[in-house]
């Protein structure tokens, strides 16, 4: 299996896997609370104009986190997705 | 008759607000949780002869103890026993949904779901089978459509039922944590059963998880409860530290993966069926595909903010002026009625035109509720948080930060009362408050005429580049403060931006206009208490002590005088024009000496020592002083600093003819005192605004005193330098 890649890595359209969670204290608990757990399905949907924050599609609905707090997020490639 | 009492949960966005309309109607009431700035509401319906006491608590996605609407959700949910919890899901995002609910259930508390907004699920080509759900979950599960109310009744029906049954408690629901925590959970719960610690508040597992979460709240509490706490938390320390060591992980992840594995089995097991093949791009994408766009998406929202700054001061003109002129009738009347003395200067300057003043906000602020309802109903706000995010955050601010400086007067004009109220839609807490504390340096309406009149004196024909320079000034100073006060007094990393883009909706009128209205109303009734006090201390600071009495003689000798003169049939018009400006001409004296004789005016004089180094004399005091009533009275009491008499600030030319031939005003006075009323302390009525949306009387007593000091600082700097410089 190749390398996790992270979050902020990925380009709109891509599509992803959330392999780990690294952030801590209210951080990570927003994340996690978002739904943003190991195993989730993601897609990136957009980025804002100055390219941060970051929009996904996950469970239903869409998220948006910065950059920074993208990097807390470590994801592989969903199997077949393009790029 | 029976009363069913139900607490409203659910996630943002999920039709709670619009489900709690449809239920209650307006038989709703909308209050502050005690020191805190989340709104409590609560409402009553009757539905087959039970009455319904409905509490909706504020929207959250967990019951953490990391946000204020959580906290309040929590302890609501402890505190106010409902007799059962009414979840709202949103059916669209199930899943996530969900996650708020298995909390509720650890709790112990009966809750009855409404699978609501069934028509975008459907719309989606999602099957959710309700009863499934319900069966696994043991709990009543009705579809609704809220903003329809479809499935409304049959929701209350079902949860009185399940209240009836359960009698307002049930065995918290039990999740496997796995066998990291497992085992440790059940020696804390066997130990907290055997002390009873904390018993009838909590159940024991819930409360073991909270302490393997390190729940402050929780650990605090625990902490007075006894000496278990520190067993409870030595256990739980070790388990962390384990899971640490062998997993790389936490406790608190570990409880989150595994409630949304529960969740993610039980959705598996018939509850949620998707259509296969990839998902439709449904309607929000494709929006968001233009309105977010890199080029389109920062035109669209300027124009989308430049509207709603037209709307609310273009449309609330003339309401304003209709509520201008019906206090302006009552002072009127009360003029009339009245006997001359201060029984009439109380009732006409103190209470008739303070109230007005402020109730003439009241248009503005229901149009600006009313927009504001509109954006973030419709899901637009999120994106305007999200587009601008990436600028506001240098400063320490918020994307959502934007909406509060543009209404305050980012665009020349505004009004910092509506602008800091528009800071409710903030929810980080540091964000918002180093937003209240600097809108107000925008330029609002009422220091538009005194820049005008500075302007127009001092750089004649180069106005427009002035005032130009003035906003951007205001905008830099704004941005570059709320750096210096969050690295600073509100010190701390930027709140978590993790947030929700909702799907597009187009709002209902009816939620609209709910929501504007309660708003409206707390600000209203506000006018008529703290306001009003404050109104009626600033006239007595500008009446009293009152002018000796030796001294009100020669005035009223003087007067009596010209008009025994003016009395002479036999003088011509020339003469009688010439005997009445000399009358106006005493009546200003007197008005310009008892000024100075007042409270306010001693004040002004006493600062003068202090304001020299800004090139401030003690007329440009007191009208400063004045200003803090409210800024439009600066070009009003300069004017009668000045001996000018009743100076309308729409028309500030007599003064301004004044300043341009005194000798003591030059550019660089007018440079420093523009500068200063663009800085210093809010009027009062923004005072009180910051106050009830900071939550303290701190932060509102903060924004007095730091403004005024900023604004000093940077009038001498600049009166100091230009001296230096030879400008002046």
């Amino acid at each position: 299996m190749p390398q996790p890649l992270r979050l902020r890595e990925l380009k709109v359209g891509q599509r992803a896997v959330i392999h780990t969670v690294s952030a801590q204290g209210e951080l990570g608990r927003r994340i996690r609370d978002m739904g943003l757990v190991p195993g989730t399905e993601v897609e990136v949907v957009g980025r804002a104009p100055l390219k941060d924050p970051v929009a996904l599609r996950m469970k239903g609905f869409t998220l948006s986190l910065r950059n920074n707090e993208a990097d807390y997020v470590l994801v592989n490639l969903a199997p077949g997705a393009a790029g | 008759m029976e009363r069913v009492k139900i607490a409203l949960a659910g996630n943002p966005n999920a039709g709670k607000t619009t489900l709690f309309n449809a239920v209650t109607g307006a038989r709703q009431h909308v209050g502050n949780y005690p020191g805190i700035t989340v709104e409590k509401k609560e409402g009553f319906a009757r539905v087959d002869g039970t009455e319904f006491h409905i509490l909706d608590l504020p929207g959250t996605y967990s019951l953490t103890a990391y946000t204020q609407e959580e906290l309040v959700a929590r302890d609501a949910l402890v505190d106010e026993r409902p007799g059962v919890v009414v979840g709202v899901l949103n059916a669209a995002a199930l899943e996530r949904n969900l996650y708020l609910a298995v909390q509720i259930l650890e709790m112990g508390l009966p809750l009855a779901l409404a699978l609501n907004m069934m028509d975008e699920a459907r719309k989606q080509g999602l099957t959710v089978d309700a009863a499934r759900l319900g069966e696994l979950l043991g709990c009543p599960v009705v579809e609704t459509v809220a903003r329809t109310g479809e499935g409304v009744g049959e929701l209350l029906r079902a949860a009185a039922g399940h209240a009836r049954a359960t009698g307002g408690v049930r065995a918290p629901l039990d999740i496997s944590y796995g066998p990291d925590l497992d085992p440790v959970l059940a020696r804390m719960v066997a130990r907290i059963q055997e002390e009873g610690f904390l018993a009838g508040r909590h159940p024991a597992r819930w409360l073991a998880l909270k302490y393997l979460e390190a729940d402050e709240q929780v650990l605090a509490a625990g902490r007075a409860a006894g000496p278990l706490a520190a067993e409870l938390e030595g256990m739980a320390e070790r388990v962390a530290d384990h899971c640490q060591r062998t997993l790389r992980t936490s406790p608190e992840a570990i409880i989150a993966d595994s409630r949304y594995g529960f969740i993610a089995s039980l959705l598996r097991q018939g509850v949620l069926t998707r259509p296969d093949g990839p998902s439709r791009a449904d309607f929000s994408d494709m929006l968001d595909r233009v309105l977010t766009h890199r080029v389109a998406g920062p035109l669209g929202m300027l124009g989308v903010l430049l509207a709603v700054y037209w709307a609310t001061f273009t449309l609330g003109e003339h309401p304003m002026r209709w509520v201008e002129a019906l206090f302006g009738l009552l002072a009127g009347a009360a003029d009339a009625a009245l006997p001359d003395g201060l029984l009439k200067s109380l009732v006409v300057s103190g209470v008739i035109d303070g109230v007005g003043g402020v109730m003439g906000f009241v248009p503005l602020i229901m149009l600006m509720f009313l927009f504001i309802a509109f954006l973030e109903d419709s899901g637009y706000m999120a994106r305007i948080a999200y587009m601008l995010d990436r600028v506001f955050r240098i400063f320490g601010l918020h994307g959502c930060s934007v909406m509060p400086f543009i209404v305050s007067g980012g665009i020349a004009g505004g009004c910092a009362v509506p602008g800091v109220m528009a800071a409710r839609t903030l929810r980080s807490p540091r964000e918002k408050l180093a937003t209240l504390l600097t809108a107000p340096f925008m330029t609002c309406g009422a220091k538009l005429p005194v820049f005008l009149l500075l302007t127009g004196v001092f750089f004649p024909g180069a106005e427009a580049t002035a005032l130009f320079l003035i906003t951007l000034g205001a905008w830099a100073a704004a941005l570059l403060v709320a750096r210096l006060l969050r690295s600073t007094v509100i010190k701390g990393p930027s709140t978590p931006f993790v947030m929700e883009l909702p799907p597009y909706r187009l709002p209902t009128l009816r939620g609209m206009l709910i929501h504007t209205w309660e708003r409206t109303w707390q600000y209203i009734k506000k006018a008529g208490t703290v306001i009003l006090a404050i109104s009626v201390l600033l006239w007595a600071a500008m009446t009293f002590p009152q002018l000796p009495r030796e001294r009100a003689a020669m005035y009223a000798a003087e007067r009596e005088a010209l008009a025994a003169r003016a009395a002479d049939p036999g003088l011509d018009q020339a003469a009688r024009q010439l005997l009445a400006e000399r009358l106006a001409l005493v009546d200003n004296t007197e008005r310009e000496a008892a000024l100075r004789h007042s409270l306010a005016g001693r004040t002004g004089a006493a600062l003068e020592t202090i304001t020299a180094p800004a090139g401030f004399e003690w007329r440009t005091n007191i009208a400063l002083v004045g200003g803090f009533a409210a800024k439009e009275v600066i070009v009003s009491t300069l004017g009668t600093a000045y001996s000018l008499g009743e100076t309308d600030p729409e028309d500030a030319k007599p003064l301004a003819d004044r300043l341009r031939v005194d000798p003591h005003w030059s550019r660089l006075h007018a440079v420093a005192l523009i500068v200063f009323i663009m800085l210093y302390a809010p009027c009062f009525v923004t005072v009180v605004a910051i106050r009830s949306e900071a939550g303290s009387w701190r932060w509102a007593a903060f924004s007095v005193v730091f403004n005024t000091a900023l604004a000093y600082a940077l009038a001498v700097a600049v009166f100091q330098g230009g001296r230096l410089l030879a400008l002046g």
